[in-house]
């Protein structure tokens, strides 16, 4: 396939940024666009350019690492994956693939298309835990029986993999699908209940102070969520709120 | 220096109860006078910073992603082992002891192995206190399922994500320690150094891989939780950035590095595609409860499969060889790693390979799927005959079991594993070797401590599945935390360790001019120019079959490799920025050291033991023909390398094992 992609690359987070062109030959459809882009490094390296820096760990889809604005959509034109697990068989030859960084106030640029995502992290510093020491004291873990539709919603919600598409695909770049997940998790296990009050109450507000918007209920998230974590979620974390709200 | 490994007298059972009971330790005031660096946070370093900063020290935490979350601990897919027993099929401490050790080929401690066992229980506890979703039964009871190599279901897991959900549990732990600022967490810092000083490891020099800034760190003691080395071989199933450089640094201040050419080739891989391939995907093992693996039984039909003349799932029963089921027919598709990635590798080079490049067998799930489609027509009360109506009920239970590894596999390979079966082929996955500790996970260098992948202990010549999990969290959560402390107990009146030593500034300054002579060097090649060939020499010559002709090949080529890595590398940009390349070149240049002791380790190694098969080294008759053969004689130890500048000249210390309890046999499947 011969491709011409238009890529943002920024030197530091104080720089402008620009779109570049670079047109490319020879991509296979069974590459990943991460191996696609990998091409292109390559050739840059080669021409004495430097390389379009983008983050990436695991490429399986698990880590959360890989972010990545293609054609308008969080983690290109695929459902349900992330831009490492995205495969070239999804454009044609000739193609012109826009290449963006995750934007959004809470996550500043870092270079290229790398940007920085540890506001997420300190939404989980704030209370993303169940307070247990982890001493080796604990009660047998068939002690408290789960039931087991609950355990697998807890799960469902425990998959996200924190990599920031529903804040970026957001109008508002709201964190609400993120931080619904984990306080969903904890919310359905009996582990999470002791402390439930606090942390939904600490974690919606160190969210409001790293920048991130508000919930409009338009669902974009959802949609191109790679773990198809649902608004469900949201809704019990506003569930949660409330109620936290009113025993505050 | 001897090695010793200072594992405590006493009958097995009792050692690690008797070890806790004798060792010093530090007062709870006094704790918050020791500083101690953990780097990585996987499993292993994770939940040792939330443990440690929990006991009351102060943690400082290193990991080169953006945050410990995603460490490649994230990515284990079948579960975790305990001996918990809430199975009733037999399970026992002593049992998962037996497993690991005979499993491993006898090349690991009796001591750790048991105590690993021991705790095993405990980390379920832990795990689920801390709201880890593991899978459960219908009356909320955990769930478990059986992986290779053993005969009882012992294995927790959330889905196919069990990694996922331990690392995001340790990771919660370390949140609240953060959140209470008993630990510093450095994320995007890379360790390029050990600070060692009077003999004993004082800290490290760390970059910041944003702004490229070299740091001093000082602590008390430092902690290696830095992940297996596996991609040395460029392809694998490891995360991109999963690297030697924290334990090639340790070994070269004075670490053991101990049996470096133990690799674990992993069997249910998806095979590699082409040349553009920057990694390997791995299909968990899970899997091979419900696959049967196969090829054709004849040639003509492996060749119109190639031709896509026929489809696999044209060829009649009686015309496949399940060769799993037919060498071995104890544990059947259920064989340890090492010898289901053998076997297929011997079909394969036998010329019955299924995909265009000739390194593929079928993992088929169509039996399963009828199978539980039968039972679930029969629970339901409906017609048991009615063979649409069975695959789909067969299909929705392999669905829940294996839902998200099928959909991974479909998008990767755009082929639907529900109608037609997998392809897959063997990967380097694990590394058992590592740097060497002793019982208390301490390294030949006072005060720097190995844990996790990092280090060699548990697993022997091969890991059973869902092991490293458990071993990771063992040892961060349960043995370190206990064992660290018998050390600290001498250092409560040291005081705040100065970063203004003339030994940081020696190791700032190599650090520094390493990265100089990188980025100046201006040559031809890219860096993954030169990992390329150093894992397509390592594959060749190194991988699952090895001889001594090829090893002593490998290890000119890499040398040679390596001389021609420091006159041509090009590295683009500057030092003082967030520059990939940069990093990468400087994990390269270690994996290219490493790889030439890793060759020369297995050449030494003459005898076929876990993954490691030594073409000279064959059962020649019996039962046995054909199989590994183990050589307790002359190899029942552990290799341990001590650093002498050239890898070539790297000098051998032999620890050797000792196994009171358990008697070495052939190790049989059949
Ligand atoms: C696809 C896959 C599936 C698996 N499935 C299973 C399974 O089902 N069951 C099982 O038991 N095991 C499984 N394993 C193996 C298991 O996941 C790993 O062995 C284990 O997670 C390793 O944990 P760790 O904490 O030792 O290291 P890692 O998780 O690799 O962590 C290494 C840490 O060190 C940091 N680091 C490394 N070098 C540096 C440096 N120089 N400076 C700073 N930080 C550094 C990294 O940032 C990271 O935080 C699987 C592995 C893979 C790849
Ligand atoms: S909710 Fe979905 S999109 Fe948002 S961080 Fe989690 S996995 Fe990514
Ligand atoms: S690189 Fe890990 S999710 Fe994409």
């Amino acid at each position: 396939m011969n491709l011409t992609l238009k890529i943002w690359r920024q030197k530091n987070a104080n720089d402008k940024g620009k779109m570049v062109d670079y047109p490319i030959s020879g991509i296979e459809p069974d590459m990943s666009f991460l191996e696609m882009l990998d091409v292109l490094n390559e050739e840059l390296i080669n021409k004495g350019e430097e390389p379009v820096a983008f983050d990436h760990d695991c490429r399986e889809g698990i880590c959360g690492m890989c972010s990545l604005y293609i054609n308008g959509e969080a983690h290109g034109p695929d459902r349900g994956v992330t831009t490492c697990q995205l495969h070239m068989r999804m454009f044609n030859d000739g193609d012109t693939i826009y290449i963006e960084p995750f934007r959004a106030a809470a996550f500043p640029v870092v270079k290229d298309l790398v940007v920085d995502r540890s506001s997420f992290d300190r939404i989980q510093h704030a209370g993303g835990f169940v307070s247990v020491n982890t001493s080796g004291n604990t009660i047998d873990a068939n002690t408290i029986p789960v039931n087991k539709h609950d355990a697998d919603d807890a799960f469902d919600a425990a998959t996200c993999i924190g990599c920031g598409a529903c804040v970026a695909s957001c109008k508002n770049s709201s964190a609400m699908l993120f931080v619904g997940a984990k306080v969903s998790q904890f919310a359905l296990l009996p582990q999470g209940q002791v402390e439930a009050t606090d942390r939904v109450m600490n974690m919606v507000k160190q969210m409001d102070e790293e920048g991130f918007g508000n919930c409009t209920n338009t669902g974009a998230c959802e949609v191109e969520c790679p773990k198809g974590i649902s608004l469900e979620n949201i809704a019990r974390m506003n569930r949660e709120y409330l109620k936290a709200s009113f025993k505050g | 220096m001897a090695l010793d490994s200072k594992i405590p007298k006493g009958p097995l059972a009792d050692k690690w109860t008797n070890h806790k009971n004798n060792i010093n330790l530090v007062n709870p005031a006094n704790k918050r006078l020791i500083d101690v660096i953990v780097v990585g946070t996987g499993l292993a370093g994770g939940s040792a910073a939330a443990t440690l900063a929990e006991l009351g020290y102060n943690v400082k935490a290193f990991c080169f992603q953006d945050s410990p979350r995603r460490a490649h601990s994230i990515a284990a897919q079948g579960g975790i082992n305990a001996a918990k027993n809430y199975q009733g099929d037999g399970d026992s401490d002593y049992r998962l002891f037996y497993d690991t050790v005979k499993g491993g080929d006898y090349r690991s401690r009796e001591a750790n192995v048991y105590r690993l066992a021991e705790v095993s229980a405990n980390i379920i506890d832990q795990c689920v206190a801390q709201g880890v979703p593991f899978a459960r039964e219908y009356g909320g009871l955990l769930d478990n399922r059986s992986f290779g190599g053993v005969l009882v279901s012992r294995t927790f897991y959330a889905k196919g994500q069990t990694g996922q959900q331990l690392l995001l549990g340790a990771y919660s732990a370390m949140n609240r320690q953060i959140g209470r600022g008993k630990i510093k967490m450095y994320n995007r810092h890379e360790m390029l150094d050990v600070v060692v000083v009077d003999g004993k490891a004082r800290g490290i020099i760390a970059r910041n891989l944003v702004t490229g800034e070299i740091e001093r760190h000082s602590a008390h003691a430092v902690v290696l939780g830095t992940g297996g080395y596996g991609n040395v071989f460029f392809l694998s199933t490891n995360a991109m950035g999963s690297n030697v450089t924290a334990a090639w640094k340790a070994h070269k201040r004075g670490a053991y590095f101990a049996n470096p050419c133990y690799t674990q080739i992993h069997p249910t891989c998806i095979p590699v595609s082409g040349d553009h391939q920057s990694k390997l995907t791995l299909m968990s093992e899970s899997l091979r409860n419900d696959g049967r693996i196969w090829v054709p039984k004849h040639m003509e039909d492996v060749k119109a499969i190639r031709e896509g003349k026929l489809k696999p799932t044209e060829i009649a029963e009686e015309n496949r060889d399940y060769y799993l089921e037919r060498r071995y027919p104890a544990f059947g598709n259920l064989v340890p790693r090492d010898v289901a990635s053998r076997a297929a590798k011997e079909r394969c080079d036998a010329g019955y390979g299924v995909n265009k490049t000739g390194e593929a067998v079928y993992l088929d799930f169509a039996s399963a799927i009828q199978r539980y489609g039968k039972e679930q027509a029969h629970v339901k009360g409906l017609n048991e005959n009615d063979a649409a109506l069975v695959k789909e009920l067969g299909q929705e239970v392999i669905k829940n079991k294996y839902g998200n590894l099928f959909q991974m596999y479909e998008k990767i390979v755009d082929q639907n594993p529900y109608e037609t079966p997998m392809m897959i082929y063997p990967a380097v996955h694990y590394t058992m070797g590592g740097i060497w500790v002793d019982y208390n996970l301490m390294t030949t260098v006072p005060g720097l401590y190995a844990i996790g992948e990092a280090n060699f202990s548990d697993h022997g010549a091969n890991r059973l599945g869902a092991s490293a999990l458990m071993q990771g969290l063992a040892d961060g959560y349960f043995v370190l935390p206990y064992t660290i402390g018998d050390y600290l107990s001498n250092d409560i009146r040291t005081g705040p360790i100065s970063t203004e030593s003339p030994e940081f500034e020696e190791a700032e300054k190599n650090v520094r001019n390493r990265i100089e002579s990188l980025i100046n060097n201006n040559g031809t090649h890219s860096v993954d120019y030169f990992h390329k060939k150093l894992g397509k020499i390592m594959w060749n010559k190194v991988g699952m079959s090895r001889n001594a002709k090829g090893l002593s090949e490998a290890i000119e080529e890499i040398a040679a490799l390596r001389e021609e890595f420091w006159k041509d590398v090009k590295v683009p940009g500057e030092a003082e920025e967030f520059n990939e390349e940069l990093a990468k070149a400087g994990r390269v240049a270690d994996f290219l050291e490493l790889g030439e002791l890793f060759a020369k380790d297995a050449l030494q190694r003459n005898e076929s033991c876990g993954g490691h098969y030594r073409e000279e080294s064959v059962e020649e008759s019996g039962e046995q023909k054909g199989e590994a053969k183990r050589d307790d004689e002359n190899f029942k130890y552990v290799a341990a390398w001590e650093y002498k500048g050239e890898p070539k000249d790297a000098v051998l210390h032999k620890e050797n094992l000792v196994f009171e309890n358990i008697e070495l046999k052939q190790r049989s499947y059949k």
